[in-house]
Parts: structure tokens; C-alpha cells; sequence
């Protein structure tokens, strides 16, 4: 796996006492619209603290392409991080990073806050396309991501969760994820690891010692029709349908290469419509 | 909020009601029980084969190993697959007849949504001991089925399922000068065990074998039919 | 609050078909994951702060008098798996069955009149529970219980497993049963407040896989 690191200088310094005001609260902002023209312009592209948001060039055309620069070296303990992202009705938008976010310990014993926040209109599209969230020993995080989606939105999604870097024990990590369309719930499910999280989280029924946990989420009104069939994909993999016009890729693997590897040959043959679909 | 379909079968999540909401009476619902190998899912084949032009039937499963006995009858084509279905029973399928029949009165009332109002649902147990019956919150009559190649002491033995059936069916009866099982004995025996409870000697390899079972099948629909 | 109902609820022989059900503990033991007490242990505490947890909390809350067809879509967003919302649905439907001839209820009534094709099978418990006169707490120990209880049976007729370390596994289990039921009824509370988003949500991503592995399977003892 690469971890790229841009740290900012303040992160140079010797950990801060508890309570000073080092700790980072920073809120990242990304609109994406139609621009008139059949692609999507980007009327908001807001960085803050270690979260720098940079129009790429898009690879397809009609959408836009925004990758998350430097996000890495946060959060730290007691940092408040957020990422909001709007995708107007009818534009289409993929947000990519530059590197893996590491959660590395602050100074005190707060846990970082990682609140990412995706709205996506009517006829719209949002890729959220993430590198994996390494938990390092000794951090704690929770981390949120919320979207919400109107009825015809399209939502691609990809979360990574890597315990601990090569051979050491993760830190405390918790992550939820909560997914609600049309106003109603669709999808919520929250893991919770590391020391001081709920007993069993390493046991045979939760992770059985895999170090790297993947969910991959398609959401599309297509779905609403034609569901997926439900299936396994090799031994620690299975893609489901959800209750709504949504299919899901659960995976835990012993490392986050091993785990891109099936996530990305998951999401190529969902998005080319490969998997058989139930027949009503 | 997404509500479910209005069902067609209120009486779904009631327990042993005789009546449909339009006040027919719903299917008449016959056990078939027995030892393993006895002959319970042949039986079963046979009375859809002779049946199933005069009366809408339907089977049940409850398999030791998810679908096997379903998988048999759907190989062999005695009813369309929709009206075949299997009860899971982990590990325990007398438990699934007797003391906890939710999952099989579930399947009835699937099979009732799928294809319509049934004349019968024949409910086939897995192979257990010859101590396992159906509940009478279940089935309305059950047949218990044994064979003479299992030893011609089982009447002698008695168990519940001889002596309270209200049909016992002595099967394989062509094997019996190869098994050198006593016929006359075993019904000697099954007479002092039943008493006024019938008892059939059938061979499915003979034309027609079935022919007993069925007529007393047909009598029992008749019976259910005028109550 | 009735004791007796609680008992009632509980035991193992309420004919509502959990015993056709080995919560995952079948495809658990294909894989090698349990084989003997040590490990069943490790996976019943596992599954009981996710899973059981999450059903804990929805019977709390359904029993505390939240509106069932709301705790019913949170059911089926927390229940990732097509498999195990299957399993829970007709669980559900099962359940309500039994319910219904133990005490009788508008409420239950109500319930599968809304949802005939079965509601998520903690809500019934939850829905059943206030029927029978218990109160959240209750409710959460009987769906804690409910999660951890099944596979312990199953992995007695799966493995072989001694029926006396088997239960042995159950009462070790018994502080973290109370916690997680304090838990649940803490979050079922927060619920009737927030609503349903503020129920917990505890995943165990090998339940999810391991159900849609058993389910494609030709050959099982279990449901699920």
C-alpha cells in the first residue's frame, strides 16, 4: 500500500498539550452543477486546515474530477475534520485522494472527528472514491459518513478501513456509514474496532483477524427493477442486494492491497452490469 | 414507508383456523411419516401421480439436508415446482412437525399465495424414529409409513407411530420372501397395536400400487370437504 | 412487568422457529471459525455486541412503543445481508404466529396486517413483549439472549459439542448480556426521541459474508 505524506508544518511540531488551540477543526467544501454546456462545473471547491480539495482533469466527459490532496497525515486525537460534498440535480461528479488517510494519536485522549457529508440530487451522480483509512496504534477515530440521496441519485461508493500499518496493533477506530434515500434509511452500519471497542470485534463472527475491511456501495435506479443476485465472491467476499435499488460489496482481507484487488474487479462488473440480476 | 401487498389469506399468522376469510375450507393438510428409507417420498410421488387431475395438491419437505426429498419429487415431475417446497430443519425435523410447526404452516400458506387456493398439501416428515408424529395443529391426518424390509417386528414394537397413525402403510411388500419378513405376522401384530386403525400392504412396483392410499386419501378430502 | 412472560418469551421451545436457525454459528464451523467452546465463545460475544446488540435495541424500542413500520426499515437498513433479511422476515412472520395464540394484541394484530410478508423478526419480539406486558428491558435480554442462545444449540448438534460446555459458554456470557441489554434500552430510549437513526448499527462483516456463503450452499443443516 502507498501512504503518501504532505504533512502541514504544524504537524512537524512536538505534540501540543491538551486543550491548546493546535487541534485542527476544519471544514472542506465541494459543490458540483451543471454547467450548461453537458458538464459539470465546480462553483465550489473550498480546502481547510490539512483537507485541500484540487479540480484533475476528468478522464470522462460530462463530469467532473476532484481529488483530495493532503488529507493524510490527519486527523489527529481531538482534531474535527469534515468533508462536504453537494452534487446539484443532473451534475456528475468523482472525488478521488492523492494518498491513504492515516488516524495517528493527538496529544490528549479525545478521538478525532471525521464527518463526511455527501448530498446527491435528482439524475445526479457522485463517485466517492477514497483511499483506504489506516488506523494507526495508539490513534482513536470515529469516523461518519452520511449521504443522502434523492430518488433517482446515482451513488458509487468505496470505504477502505486498514487496522494498524505493516505489523503493529491498530489504534481505536469506529466508522459508520448511513445511507438514506429518498428520506429513508437504505443502508446504516457501523464497525467498531481496536482497544476499548465493544468485546468479539476481532473473534470469528466479526473479523477473525483480517486487517483490512472494504464495503463498496452502487446505488442506481436501475436497481429498483432488476436487483442483483445475491453472491459470494471467493471466500470473504459477498455482494447483496439492499432493501432499495442499491447493491453492496462487504470484504475483509488480510491486507489493503489484497482488498482493492476484489473491490475494484467488484465495482468493474457493476458498474458494466456483469452480475446476474434477479428475474421477477 | 413500503407496505407489503394485501394478502389474499388473512388467516396468514393464525394458527390452525379450518376456514379461509371467504369461509371454505381451506386444504386439507396429510402427514406422511416414517423411517428413513421406508418409502415416505415414493409414496408421496405415487398419490401426487394418482391425484393430481382431480385435486389441487401441493407437497411439503422437511429434510434432514435442506432439499433432498423436494429435489427427488421435483426430478421426477409429479407436480409443477412451484408446488413443491422444502422446510428447513436444522438438524432436528421432528422437531419441525411437532413442537414447533411455525416453519411448515409458513410453507402452506406460501404455497396458497404462489398457486392458489390447494384441494391438499401432503406434508412429508425427513426420515426419523419411529417415536416422531406429526402435531394436530399441523396436519389433519397422518399416515405412517414403514416397510417390511426393516424387520417384521416393527408393528410388535408399537411406538406412536404405529399405534396412533391414522394410516399405517406397510410398504415394499414385494420384498418380502427376499427379506423373509412375515406379512401375516406384521398384520396380526399392527391389528393388536391399532385396533379399528387401518393398515395397508402396498407395492409401488405393482400397477396401480398406490391405489389404497389414494382412495383413502380421496375418502378423507370428502370427510373434510362435508364437515 | 409479567416474569412469566419473560420465561415464556425466552425459552428456547417457544414454537417461533429459532431452532431451524444457527445465527451463522453452521457457516462459522464450515469455515473453520468455531470448533470447539473457546471459539464458540469468541463468536457468540462477537455477534452478541453487533448483531445481537442491534436486534436488542430494535425489540427495546418497538416494546417501549416506537412506531414498528419505522424500526422495521432501520432493521432492514442495518441488515446488510439479502440472506439474513430473508431469515428475519420469516422469523418474523413465525413468531407473530405464536405471538398471536400467547397474547393476543391489536398492536400485533396491526403489525402483520401492515406487513403480511413478515416484519423484521426483533420488532415482533419487541411488538410481542409489550403484548405479553413486559417492559424494554426485558424485550433487549430476550433478543440479546436470542443471539447468542441459537448458535450455541446449533454448534451442540454441528460439532458435537459437550451440551454442558455449551451452556457453560451462555452464562459466561451473562455480564456482557446485561450490558448489552442496558445498551440497547439506552439507545431505544435516545429513539423515541431522535428517532430511529439513533439506534446503534454494529456490523460483523464475517456474518454478513458468512450468511450469503451458507445460503449458496447445497448441502445445510441450518436456515440460516
Amino acid at each position: 500500500m502507498t501512504v503518501t505524506s504532505t504533512s502541514g508544518a504544524s504537524r512537524t511540531e512536538p505534540p501540543a498539550p491538551p486543550g491548546d488551540t493546535s487541534r485542527v477543526s476544519a471544514t472542506a467544501r465541494i459543490e458540483a452543477r451543471p454547467d450548461g454546456r453537458g458538464g459539470t462545473a465546480l462553483p465550489l471547491l473550498a480546502g481547510a486546515g490539512p483537507l485541500a480539495p484540487r479540480r484533475t482533469r476528468a478522464p470522462v466527459p460530462g463530469e467532473a474530477h476532484v481529488t483530495l490532496v493532503g488529507a493524510m497525515s490527519a486527523p489527529l486525537g481531538g482534531d474535527r475534520l469534515a468533508v462536504e460534498v453537494g452534487v446539484a440535480p443532473g451534475a456528475r461528479l468523482r472525488v478521488t485522494a492523492s494518498g491513504a488517510t492515516l488516524a495517528l494519536p493527538g496529544a490528549g485522549s479525545d478521538p478525532a472527528d471525521y464527518r463526511i457529508r455527501l448530498t446527491v440530487g435528482q439524475d445526479a451522480t457522485l463517485h466517492w472514491l477514497p483511499e483506504p483509512l489506516v488506523s494507526v496504534c495508539g490513534s482513536a477515530l470515529r469516523q461518519t459518513t452520511c449521504a443522502e440521496l434523492a430518488p433517482g441519485a446515482r451513488l458509487l461508493l468505496r470505504e477502505e478501513q486498514v487496522l494498524g500499518r505493516h505489523g503493529e496493533p491498530c489504534g481505536r477506530l469506529t466508522t459508520r456509514l448511513t445511507v438514506r434515500r429518498a428520506g429513508r434509511p437504505l443502508l446504516d452500519q457501523e464497525l467498531d474496532c481496536g482497544p476499548g471497542a465493544p468485546p468479539g470485534w476481532d473473534g470469528p463472527a466479526v473479523l477473525a483477524g483480517h486487517r483490512a475491511i472494504g464495503q463498496l456501495l452502487l446505488v442506481q435506479p436501475e436497481f429498483e427493477s432488476g436487483p442483483v443476485q445475491p453472491q459470494t465472491l471467493g471466500e470473504y467476499a459477498a455482494l447483496t442486494p439492499l432493501g432499495g435499488p442499491a447493491a453492496l460489496v462487504t470484504a475483509v482481507a488480510p491486507d489493503a492491497l489484497t482488498l482493492r484487488t476484489i473491490l475494484d474487479e467488484a465495482a468493474s462488473d457493476l458498474l458494466n452490469d456483469r452480475f446476474e440480476a434477479v428475474r421477477s | 414507508m413500503h407496505l407489503d401487498h394485501p394478502t389474499t389469506f388473512p388467516q396468514r399468522h393464525t394458527h390452525s383456523s379450518p376456514v379461509r376469510s371467504d369461509g371454505s375450507r381451506r386444504a386439507l393438510r396429510i402427514g406422511l411419516g416414517g423411517p428413513v428409507g421406508s418409502g415416505k417420498t415414493a409414496t408421496v410421488a405415487a398419490l401426487c401421480r394418482a391425484l393430481r387431475e382431480e385435486l389441487s395438491i401441493a407437497v411439503i419437505t422437511n429434510d434432514i439436508y435442506t432439499r433432498e426429498d423436494a429435489e427427488h419429487l421435483l426430478r421426477e415431475a409429479v407436480l409443477p415446482p412451484e408446488r413443491i417446497t422444502a422446510v428447513e430443519t436444522g438438524a432436528c425435523p421432528h422437531t419441525a412437525i411437532r413442537d414447533d410447526i411455525s416453519a411448515n404452516l409458513e410453507a402452506v400458506e406460501d404455497l396458497e399465495d404462489a398457486v392458489g387456493p390447494l384441494d391438499l398439501v401432503l406434508v412429508e416428515s425427513g426420515g426419523d424414529n419411529l417415536t416422531a408424529t406429526f402435531s394436530r395443529g399441523l396436519v389433519d391426518a397422518q399416515m405412517f409409513v414403514i416397510d417390511v424390509a426393516g424387520g417384521d417386528d416393527i408393528p410388535r414394537k408399537g411406538g406412536p407411530g404405529v399405534t396412533g397413525s391414522d394410516l399405517l402403510v406397510v410398504n415394499k411388500t414385494d420384498l418380502a420372501p427376499h427379506v423373509g419378513s412375515d406379512l401375516d405376522a406384521m398384520a396380526r401384530d399392527a391389528a393388536e397395536q391399532r385396533g379399528e386403525l387401518p393398515v395397508v400392504f402396498q407395492s409401488l412396483r405393482s400397477e396401480d400400487g398406490v391405489k389404497t392410499v389414494a382412495d383413502w386419501v380421496r375418502e378423507r378430502i370428502a370427510a373434510w370437504i362435508a364437515a | 412487568m409479567s416474569r412469566s412472560a419473560l420465561l415464556i418469551l425466552a425459552d428456547g421451545r417457544f414454537p417461533a422457529g429459532g431452532h431451524a436457525h444457527s445465527g451463522g454459528a453452521e457457516a462459522a464451523v464450515a469455515a473453520g471459525r468455531i470448533t470447539d467452546a473457546v471459539s464458540l465463545h469468541a463468536f457468540c460475544r462477537g455477534r452478541l455486541h453487533t448483531a445481537g446488540l442491534v436486534a436488542a435495541a430494535l425489540a427495546a424500542a418497538a416494546a417501549d412503543g416506537v412506531e414498528p413500520l419505522a424500526l422495521d426499515e432501520a432493521a432492514d437498513a442495518r441488515t446488510a445481508s439479502a440472506a439474513l433479511r430473508t431469515a428475519s422476515r420469516r422469523l418474523g412472520r413465525q413468531l407473530m404466529r405464536a405471538a398471536h395464540a400467547a397474547w393476543p394484541d391489536p398492536q400485533l394484530d396491526a403489525l402483520a396486517a401492515a406487513l403480511p410478508r413478515g416484519a423484521h423478526q426483533p420488532v415482533v419480539l419487541g411488538v410481542a413483549a409489550r403484548a405479553g406486558g413486559l417492559g424494554p428491558l426485558d424485550a433487549a435480554h430476550c433478543a440479546a439472549y436470542e443471539s447468542v442462545g441459537g448458535p450455541a444449540t446449533a454448534v451442540v448438534r454441528l460439532l458435537g459439542l459437550d451440551p454442558f460446555d455449551a451452556t457453560a459458554v451462555l452464562a459466561g456470557l451473562g455480564p456482557d448480556l446485561d450490558t448489552v441489554a442496558e445498551r440497547a434500552v439506552t439507545a431505544a430510549r435516545s429513539a423515541a426521541v431522535q428517532g430511529v437513526e439513533a439506534l446503534p448499527a454494529a456490523s460483523a462483516p464475517l456474518l454478513d459474508i458468512g450468511a450469503e456463503t451458507h445460503a449458496a450452499r447445497a448441502t445445510r443443516l441450518f436456515a440460516s
